[in-house]
């Protein structure tokens, strides 16, 4: 058998006395690409932390290409040819692709100045070569996030890496970046690198991966190759147990005889025209379009972020002029962002402060706040949602990039409000919370609420909208009812606009 | 399969309206102020070529400290100390010529005191992890307790004419001195962080300070080489009001850093760090100088050109950062 480029064994990672990997085994061919999955906390970012020297493992070997090698700094991972492609954190805005790619590895001219020149045809050719269309003297902080990626891994090739890490590449993607960056994938693999790939996306992973190594847990479980297995053996992989399908659509019913609880009439702003709807109570509306036609613009006007040109927003029957975020919340109105890492989170905070921040009115006792009652408050969200953390004490930067997911998620729950807008509610979560987050979406509206999701993954928009709006250009451009909807493809069509 | 990438977003053109405006904002208000001056001050002599000349002479200071404070913005950092550290030299500077070590003996005393300032900030600001706000505002107050204390206030005059005419009042033909001091090190500093690795890993650093480190740069090395390199100058700076005013003197350099943050931020250089330039730095000093120069020919005190400078600080920031969100 054809010997692995890297291979880990045995590795045991405890953080303060908590076991967080337990004897995993991992092992990546030349030239494939392999998917590591697992449940958010399983371990998957703690494993390739490991083998980039952020963190050292307890026990355990790490072989490439059979020899043994210590790797106790990110300078030591790269000098083994492995590279991390960072999502968006390693590039520097300021300066331009040649000189972010060469960074202190500049050649020097005879009397020791940059020579920049240099560095503009080495990342030209090398930018040709991986078929990458940007020129080496544009700014990073002006590129597409999609460009931040290619600049990245054109960084890391030019540091002759031979092993490509990517946590959650496509996160922040559109669907067409995604494509080609599956292109670019697909070119680097035929010129022999080896990509290790995590991803919540199953589609994703069956569409680009060779192999798949599942962890549960802190634990190895398996290794299948994509051809050989389905959807269904790995969720059940992933989950640990037979997988009930959460992703189906209930029928819901929901008064239509009472007026709505949220309306919006005439709305318009820079992104949004003419934006008209009604939302009775207890009924869950989708949004679906393409990236850019404007849907988390129009999350973004009905929270009062960014301004309304003109327009009414109704709650109960009552206008509301929505000037702030604030004056939002006080209306009655929650918005899960999509960024929520950024947007929604104090990482230095712990898991329960964050999570009864925007409550703490309602969790004070006197002057004091009631330690005691947002203490259960916290612990419930944490059962209910599935939240991996050692206590709600622990600092929420902590958790694992799913699990800080989660807890943006809960703060916004614990507020109890009377519109819920979601944005991309699951991105980033893993498959057993994602039908938790559905089932908690459902019951908000079973008790009356009225609920506005956004969402690019169709199934899930299907499994929870009574209601589909398309939107296109900033306008509404259908309405289905759920039960017009015969099938994900009839969707996907409307929103292409056909 | 297709090649090229097309379908996605596409870089967004450099954009012409935000940065470039940014860029050029400190020449257009530099020229607007001398049109300003000229016409309304023209019987105050403005416009002679010697008061123009007197400009530049009273402006080298804030030049030098300047073109080194360019280097510690463009980390991200901020250095308040370099007033009171002139002070501080030129007091130094003096006694060691008084004392009978020469020129040398000056610069060396000037300079070295400026060295020791910033070492205490870069190692307090790297090694312990206190914002450099906070550090230089102590080192500010602390270091111009000590330039009062060691003569207990008394200025000390410097009577080595030779010392005098370098480090101030000489003129080589019609050129002041202090305008060869200018230009060696606005040349050395523009050479510097735009054409070394130095000056790469600078505005790394100020740009993503995180992904500067995973690239390799050394930014706690970097972060304590600028504040060595605004000591530096900052001791030069002393040396040069004890040349041109032929004494040291605690009083000297009082308000300065807010004169030459005015300067770097009106010149372009990004308060936010990753974005610096000198050329910029080196007119919006002179911006600064002309300010000054006109507003005391208007017959303006001291309390009333800091005001105005505060305001000038504060619009600049508010201008940079209005074109930064583009
Ligand atoms: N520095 C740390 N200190 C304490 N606990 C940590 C630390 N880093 C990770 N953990 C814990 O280790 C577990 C595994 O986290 P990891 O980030 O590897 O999960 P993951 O598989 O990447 O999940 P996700 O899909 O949500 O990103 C989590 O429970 C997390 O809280
Ligand atoms: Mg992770």
């Amino acid at each position: 058998m054809e010997q692995p480029i890297l291979e880990m064994r045995g590795i045991n990672k405890a953080f303060n006395g908590i076991t967080v990997l337990n004897d995993v085994h991992f092992s990546v061919k030349k030239g494939e690409v392999h998917a590591l999955m697992g449940g958010n906390g399983a371990g998957k970012s703690t494993l390739m932390k490991i083998l980039t020297g952020v963190y050292t493992a307890d026990s355990g070997e790490i072989l490439i290409e059979g020899q043994p090698v210590t790797i106790k700094s990110y300078d030591e991972a790269q000098k083994n040819n492995i590279s991390m492609i960072f999502q968006e954190f390693s590039l520097i805005p300021t300066l331009t692709v040649a000189q972010n790619i060469y960074l202190t590895r500049e050649k020097k001219t005879s009397i020791g100045l940059l020579d920049d020149k240099d560095c503009e045809k080495k990342t030209e050719k090398l930018l040709e070569e991986l078929g990458v269309d940007i020129r080496p003297n544009d700014l990073v902080h002006n590129l597409g996030v999609g460009y931040w990626q290619m600049t990245e891994i054109a960084k890391a090739l030019s540091q002759e890496a031979k092993i490509l890490i990517m946590d959650e590449p496509t996160s922040s993607l559109t669907k067409n970046e995604t494509e080609v960056l599956f292109s670019f994938i697909n070119k680097l693999k035929a010129k022999g690198y080896s990509i290790i790939y995590i991803s919540h996306r199953m589609d994703e992973i069956f569409e680009i991966c060779d192999r798949i190594t599942i962890m549960r847990d802190g634990r190895y479980v398996t290794t299948e190759k994509c051809s050989e297995t389905d959807l269904d053996t790995v969720i059940s992989h992933i989950v640990g147990m037979q997988f009930d399908q959460a992703f189906e659509w209930k029928e819901r019913t929901y008064a239509l005889d009472v007026p709505p609880i949220f309306e919006v009439r005439n709305l318009s702003a820079e992104h949004v025209q003419d934006i008209n709807l009604k939302i009775q109570p207890g009924e869950i509306v989708g949004i679906a379009g393409l990236m850019g036609s404007g849907r988390t613009e129009l999350l973004r006007n009905l929270f009062g972020i960014d301004p309304i040109k003109s327009g009414d927003i109704y709650i109960n029957g009552q206008k509301h002029s929505i000037k702030n975020p604030k004056n939002a919340i006080e209306a009655g109105l929650a918005l899960i962002p999509e960024d929520r890492r950024m947007q929604g989170l104090v990482l230095e905070h712990s898991v329960k402060d964050n999570m009864t921040l925007p409550i703490l009115s309602k969790v004070k006792k006197g002057a004091f706040i009631d330690s005691k009652k947002s203490n259960e408050i916290s612990k419930e969200f944490v059962r209910k949602l599935n939240i991996k953390t050692d206590n709600i004490f622990k600092k929420a930067g902590l958790l694992s990039g799913g699990n800080q997911q989660k807890i943006v998620l809960a703060k916004w729950l614990a507020n109890d409000p009377t519109v819920l807008m979601l944005d991309e509610p699951t991105i980033g979560v893993d498959i057993g919370a994602k039908t938790e987050i559905v089932e908690i979406i459902r019951a908000m509206a079973e008790n009356g609420k009225a609920i506005l999701v956004v969402s690019s993954e169709l199934p899930e928009l299907l499994a929870l909208s009574d209601r589909v709006i398309i939107m296109h250009d900033g306008k509404i451009k259908k309405e289905m009812t759920r039960r017009e909807i015969k099938s994900e493809e009839e969707l996907q069509y409307a929103i292409q606009g056909f | 399969m297709q090649s090229k990438v097309s379908s996605v977003q596409k870089p967004a053109a450099p954009s012409l309206k935000g940065f470039e405006w940014r860029n050029y904002i400190v020449y257009f208000a530099f020229v607007g102020v001398l049109i300003y001056f000229s016409i309304s001050l023209s019987d105050e002599g403005f416009l002679t070529s010697a008061n123009l000349l007197n400009i530049v002479r009273q402006t080298a200071t804030i030049s030098l400290m300047a073109l080194a404070m360019t280097f510690v913005i463009s980390t991200g950092e901020i250095d308040l100390s370099v007033g009171s550290i002139a002070a501080l030299s030129s007091l130094v500077g003096a006694l060691a010529i008084q004392a009978g070590y020469g020129i040398i003996g000056g610069l060396i005393g000037g300079v070295g005191t400026g060295l020791v300032v910033g070492l205490i900030n870069g190692l307090l600001v790297t090694k312990v992890a206190i914002p450099s706000f906070l550090v230089t505002l102590g080192t500010m107050g602390a270091v111009k307790g000590a330039a009062m204390w060691v003569t207990d206030t008394a200025p000390v005059p410097i009577v080595d004419a030779n010392f005098n005419f370098i480090f101030g009042s000489g003129d080589i033909g019609p050129i002041p001195v202090l305008l060869i001091w200018t230009l060696v090190f606005t040349v050395i500093a523009h050479i510097l962080l735009r054409k070394t690795s130095f000056g790469r890993q600078v505005l790394a650093t100020g740009g993503n300070e995180s992904a500067a480190r995973f690239s390799g740069v050394k930014t706690m090395k970097i972060k304590l080489m600028v504040f060595l390199a605004t000591g530096l100058m900052a001791g030069l700076a002393g040396l040069l009001y004890a040349g041109r005013m032929n004494a040291g003197r605690f009083s000297f350099g009082e308000g300065d850093e807010l004169s030459v943050i005015a300067a770097v931020i009106l010149g372009g250089t990004s308060l936010f760090g990753g974005v610096g330039t000198i050329i910029g730095t080196i007119v919006g000093s002179l911006m600064i100088g002309t300010i000054n120069n006109g507003l005391i020919i208007m017959g303006l005190d001291v309390s009333q050109q800091m005001i105005i400078k505060g305001v000038i600080i504060i619009l600049a920031v508010a201008f940079g950062k209005k074109a930064m969100k583009r």
